[in-house]
């Protein structure tokens, strides 16, 4: 099924891509010194393949706002996905994070 | 004058003799010349800090700056190979103390070489410097805004390391200590406390913390740069410098 949802979320950030596809088997989340984004610190996420060496990441530097709208659209996403295509724990657990967040 | 200097990536014998990539710079002179290790920030062996090396050697000292990520990266770049670094909790105490011996045997197998070496560290190298001097046969020691040398990580931190205050009584040279007054790591109260320990314990030091300044003002490239504080922590840094490391 294609659902064709999609949040758009507009930000100042910067992304460090490879050429291949990798083979994801962690992730770092820090908010921290960034290497790139011009910010003292910034939300980064790393999605890595430790395995295939440090180079095999894909890095991401948001500034806070930008990450807060990238974590709250994955929660939308996720929270309003068709009934059936997604873990049932997973869509309420991402709808009670939106409802606690909207409190 | 002839100012003619040399850079280049070498290979140097780390903690365990291992092989670590380095970056040396040093002007093409007969000598005698003092040295300078240069300690990394986190975010590693970029070209900046290849660019503060050779600021040294353009200042008449030979200066070399080993790549603490070696192990964990070789050949990746400076910001995957800190990534990886970070990620791995940092670099063990004990084989940056290795590392920095390592580097500072290279120096002093040049023939130029007086036999004096100092280091010099930025962020994390800062607390480094310090665990380098309390550790070594060096001659000066500059810590620039490192944290953790007297409180602890937040427990959120993947940094897996521990206070040096107890091993204050080792320090075995001078100590200049370059702060930002508005800097959170370290803070004010970490400097004061630093400061009030090592004059308990009559050990050489001068502290400067610049106001309008947080951590990284020496960082050219990025927007923590304070050039009042980085131009007046160059001039105090070459005077310290050639106080005890030139002759």
């Amino acid at each position: 099924m294609c659902t064709y949802l999609t949040e758009r979320v507009a930000m100042a950030a910067r992304a460090k891509g490879t050429p291949e596809w990798l083979k994801v088997t962690d992730a770092s989340v820090y908010f921290d010194h960034p290497a790139d984004l011009p910010a003292e610190h910034s939300l980064n996420i790393d999605l890595l393949a430790p395995a295939e060496g440090p180079s095999a990441r894909v890095a991401v530097e948001l500034d806070a706002a930008a990450a807060l709208g990238l974590a709250r659209a994955v929660l939308e996403m996720l929270a309003s996905a068709p009934e059936g295509l997604l873990p049932n724990e997973v869509a309420s657990a991402a709808r009670a994070h939106l409802a606690g967040a909207a409190r | 004058m002839y100012d003619a200097m040399q850079a280049e990536t070498v290979t140097i014998a780390g903690h365990g003799d291992d092989d670590i990539e380095a970056y040396l710079a040093r002007p093409l002179v007969a000598g005698p010349i003092g040295g300078v290790v240069v300690i990394h920030h986190m975010p590693g062996y970029d070209p900046e800090t290849k660019e503060i090396t050779r600021r040294f050697a353009a200042q008449g000292y030979a200066a070399i700056c080993p790549n603490l990520y070696s192990r964990e990266a070789p050949g990746a770049s400076p910001d995957d190979a800190a990534a990886a670094a970070r990620a791995a909790g940092g670099v063990p105490d004990d084989r940056l103390v290795g590392d920095v011996a390592g580097a500072a045997a290279a120096l002093r197998a040049l023939s130029s070489s007086n036999g004096k070496v100092g280091v010099i560290g930025y962020c994390s190298g800062g607390r480094q410097a310090f665990l380098a001097a309390c550790s070594l046969p060096l001659q000066a020691a500059v810590d620039c805004y490192g944290a953790f040398v007297v409180n602890t990580p937040p427990p959120e931190s993947p940094l897996r390391v521990t206070p040096l205050l107890d091993r204050a009584e080792q320090l075995a040279c001078p100590l200049l200590g370059l702060f930002g007054a508005e800097d959170g790591y370290p803070s004010p109260e970490e400097v004061a406390e630093l400061d009030r320990r090592l004059s308990e314990l009559n050990k050489p030091h001068e502290f400067h913390s610049y106001e309008g300044a947080g951590h990284a003002f020496f960082a050219v490239n990025r927007p923590s740069y304070r050039p009042e504080a980085a131009v007046e922590g160059w001039r105090r840094i070459f005077a310290f410098f050639g106080t005890h490391l030139k002759g």
